[in-house]
């Protein structure tokens, strides 16, 4: 029984590794590259701490301005989103319950239509429009901005709408009937009763609204125009190859997330923590308060740590300097590659020594074959007496027939310091 | 704050598609007045409620309040303010902003408004709780806010939806007396609607009991409970004992009908029957638990019944005694707490006896179910 017990906590536990690892071990890995030197984001070998990545997002132009036009579609998309999303959670309230079912399945096409198709047809529609209202070519209709903006609009509106709607059905249709009873027009009992009360609903829908419309790549690329937006610059830079400045940029938005997740958590537990004491609930949704809400708030003390963790980084990213690091690995590098050649030499050496000692009756090559200029394309670098440098120095003349190559190919012409080692052997 | 405005409904009805609501209803309830719509669940009295709120037109007929006709005017628009059946409090505002959330919408200022909600949180003895939510206060605080709010907006007709309906006895009963006590300080006239017969004849200057869209009955309450001009009246408000038969005869106010099980009975006829009952005519004789009596003499009359006693219950000061009559008629009587021997012993042979004026006979008709 016990050993049951055990075996299924194994096993929890291993699960639990495993699970995690496959969420967030790209996220790690993907961070920890930011901070390590070689030009192509590499976790092994460890080079050097550099946080010169960072630099070089900073100054990439198509990075900062795709981050500025993700910027403005992601604002534009989450005032359109939220507002149309709202309309259509509101009607859905309203409408005959008869066309309730209909309605809904309209509304909510956008979400399984496939992003790609709803790119195009943004694309072409408002293309349509801008011609038939007589407009040239790069009229307003045709801006890659406000092209952008309704496209992703058309479906991220929907994800906004189901927000309310969960939202909506815990409102209590009598709040705005009493609202009205009191005197209200109608106008004052949306914005003084139902708007408070959507309000958290309103906050996660421009949070999933903008995350939706950050991250979108299918339907913009289409619409796009001249303003390519973040996904579109990175998916473009990483055809020319990546360097680990799109790492650093992950770990800006890992940040980021984490930092935003565990506020929000913070205040969640603070909230809890006050009720839970005791305190009245109108006391506790008053602002924000910071020395007290530390004890017993596990989210504050993590976020308390983090936050100083990034602050302790970024004195020490100016502080350090990379340089002296990257000079040693460079220099270890080129020790290593000597040290290899010299062992291949060496082993050669042995090797020719050996063949000499077992075919000592056999004509020396180098000294009989003559050298003639059509011995091929490789310039008879395979010629086994070529491998030995000492040798083949002596007998290869340095014919101009000895191939297409060059002779860059001969073993000796690896060893830059070829020279001073044989006279050092 | 104008004082005692009328409500009257002509020939009101209220159709929801094939479905009638209400039917010709026409109440006139005089200003200043305490009126209580009392019915089972479904009858339509909310609905009456909400017509003359303004949340729904009349299908058919006029709601008049002050003698003006209100079709065509909002709710926002009507002398009316309603207290919801599940009050309504605006949750996200606090107490003071609920209270005054009609001076709001006039656009009056903020330390106008909270010197009012301080005022009216005294009257209703909530003085120092105006920070607080909603739902931080009990339920009979939240039910004295909820007045509140509706008396600052200074109505004419208050209107009540089971407003005491959420909340355990005693705090009920407690808030049955302040109600009535603030209606009497404000004067205005209170629309009550109730399925609760206890809180429709304790407050109410007028009752009217609604069936299934008709009005049964419009009357104070005692003559509700003891001339009911209906079968569905004389069964839905208190409890009676029902004895179907045929009038066997007629004299002055009094009718003898014979009922197949109990023999002959005397009762007086229900104002609302005189002249139109009829020798031969189906009809019914209501006997109120507590109208019966432990007879002494127990030679046969037409005011006295034989029963053997089924159980009793102990309700503290009553006892209700359940019996059975010839050929296994149920009769409930119920018999004042004074301290004497009960009749618990299971068929306890007893001859009831009852006091002919007390006992009501009206033409056979429906009744309420239980």
């Amino acid at each position: 029984m016990k050993s049951e017990n055990f075996l299924l906590k194994f096993f929890l536990v291993a699960y639990l590794v495993v699970f995690f690892g496959y969420l967030l071990g790209p996220l790690l890995v993907m961070s920890v590259t930011a901070f390590n030197s070689p030009s192509f984001p590499k976790l092994t070998p460890w080079e050097c701490l550099t946080f010169e990545w960072f630099d070089v997002l900073a100054q990439d132009e198509r990075i900062i301005t795709g981050l500025k036009n993700s910027l403005i579609v992601g604002f534009g998309t989450v005032i359109l989103s939220v507002v149309m999303g709202l309309a259509g959670a509101l009607m859905l309230t309203q409408i005959w319950p008869k066309m309730r079912a209909t309605y809904y399945t309209i509304v909510i096409a956008p979400i399984l239509i496939p992003g790609v198709v709803l790119g195009i047809s943004t694309l072409v529609f408002w293309d349509r429009v801008s011609v038939m209202l007589g407009f040239g070519s790069g009229s307003f209709f045709q801006n890659g901005i406000f092209l952008t903006i309704l496209g992703q609009s058309t479906f991220i509106a929907s994800y906004c709408m189901l927000v309310f709607v969960a939202r909506l059905q815990r409102f209590d249709t009598g709040l705005t009937e009493a609202a009205l009873d009191l005197g209200a027009s109608n106008a004052q009992a949306f914005r003084k009763i139902l708007l408070p009360f959507m309000k958290p609903a309103i906050a996660s829908a421009a949070v999933l609204a903008f995350l939706a419309s950050f991250e979108n790549y299918n339907t913009t690329t289409f619409t796009f125009g001249k303003f390519p937006t973040l996904t579109i610059e990175l998916a473009q830079k990483v055809r020319y190859g990546i360097d680990p400045s799109i790492s650093a940029l992950a770990f800006i938005i890992i940040c980021l997330t984490v930092i935003g997740a565990l506020a929000h958590e913070v205040y969640r537990r603070r909230q809890q923590l006050a009720l839970n004491n005791g305190a009245p609930l109108s006391a506790v949704t008053g602002s924000f308060q910071l020395p007290k809400f530390l004890r017993g708030n596990p989210a504050a003390i993590v976020l308390v740590l983090i936050s100083l963790g990034g602050f302790t980084t970024i004195w020490f990213s100016q502080v350090y300097s990379p340089k002296e690091c990257i000079l040693d690995v460079r220099e270890q590098k080129r020790i290593l590659q000597d040290l290899r050649i010299q062992d291949i030499k060496r082993k050669r050496l042995e090797q020719q020594k050996a063949t000499q000692g077992t075919q000592s009756t056999a004509p020396a090559n180098s000294s009989t074959l003559p050298q003639s200029p059509n011995k091929g394309a490789f310039g008879g670098v395979f010629a086994p007496d070529n491998l030995n440098k000492e040798t083949g120095k002596k007998a290869v003349p340095q014919s101009p027939g000895k191939g297409a190559f060059g002779g860059v190919f001969a073993p000796g012409n690896l060893d830059k310091t070829g020279p001073q080692d044989k006279k050092s052997d | 704050m104008s004082k005692g405005v009328g409500v009257d409904l002509e020939d009101v009805c209220i159709r929801f598609g094939d479905f009638v609501a209400v039917r010709e209803a026409n109440v006139s309830i005089k200003g200043g007045e305490f009126f209580s719509f009392l019915g089972p669940s479904g009858c339509g009295k909310t609905t009456i409620l909400r017509a003359v709120s303004g949340f729904l037109e009349p299908s058919e007929g006029r709601v008049m309040i002050g003698g003006k006709d209100m079709a065509g005017f909002g709710p926002n628009k009507r002398p009316t303010a309603l207290i919801f059946q599940n009050l309504a409090l605006f949750p996200l505002m606090k107490v003071w902003e609920n209270i005054t959330f009609s001076l709001e919408v006039q656009g009056v200022g903020k330390a106008a408004r909270r010197k009012r909600a301080d005022e009216l949180l005294e009257m209703i003895a909530l003085t120092g709780q105006g920070d607080k939510l909603p739902s931080e206060l009990s339920g009979g605080q939240k039910q004295r806010v909820a007045i509140a709010r509706a008396l600052c907006a200074e109505p004419d007709v208050l209107l009540l939806d089971e407003p005491l309906s959420a909340l355990d006895l005693k705090l009920r009963q407690h808030m049955r007396t302040e109600l009535r006590e603030i209606q009497k300080r404000v004067g205005i006239t209170f629309i009550y609607i109730t399925h609760d017969q206890g809180e429709a004849l304790t407050m109410s200057d007028n009752v009217a009991v609604m069936r299934a869209g008709i009005v049964d009955q419009i009357s104070d309450g005692h003559s509700i409970y003891n001339d009911p001009a209906t079968p569905f009246v004389a069964s839905f408000v208190g409890e009676n004992n029902v004895f179907r038969g045929k009038v066997k005869s007629i004299n002055g106010d009094h009718a003898v009908i014979d009922t197949n099980r109990s023999g002959d009975l005397v009762a007086r006829i229900a104002t609302s029957a005189k002249g139109s009952l009829n020798i031969g005519d189906p009809a019914m004789m209501f006997l109120r638990p507590e109208a019966c009596k432990i007879a002494t003499d127990t030679s046969a009359a037409q005011n006295r019944l034989t029963a053997k006693v089924l159980h009793e219950e102990f309700e503290g000061q009553i006892y209700n005694v359940f019996l059975e009559g010839a050929q296994g008629k149920e009769i409930k009587m119920s018999l004042v707490n004074v301290g004497q021997e009960r009749q618990s012993k299971h068929s306890n042979e007893l001859t009831l006896e009852y006091n002919p004026d007390q006992a009501v006979i009206l033409p056979a008709g429906e009744l309420a179910s239980e």
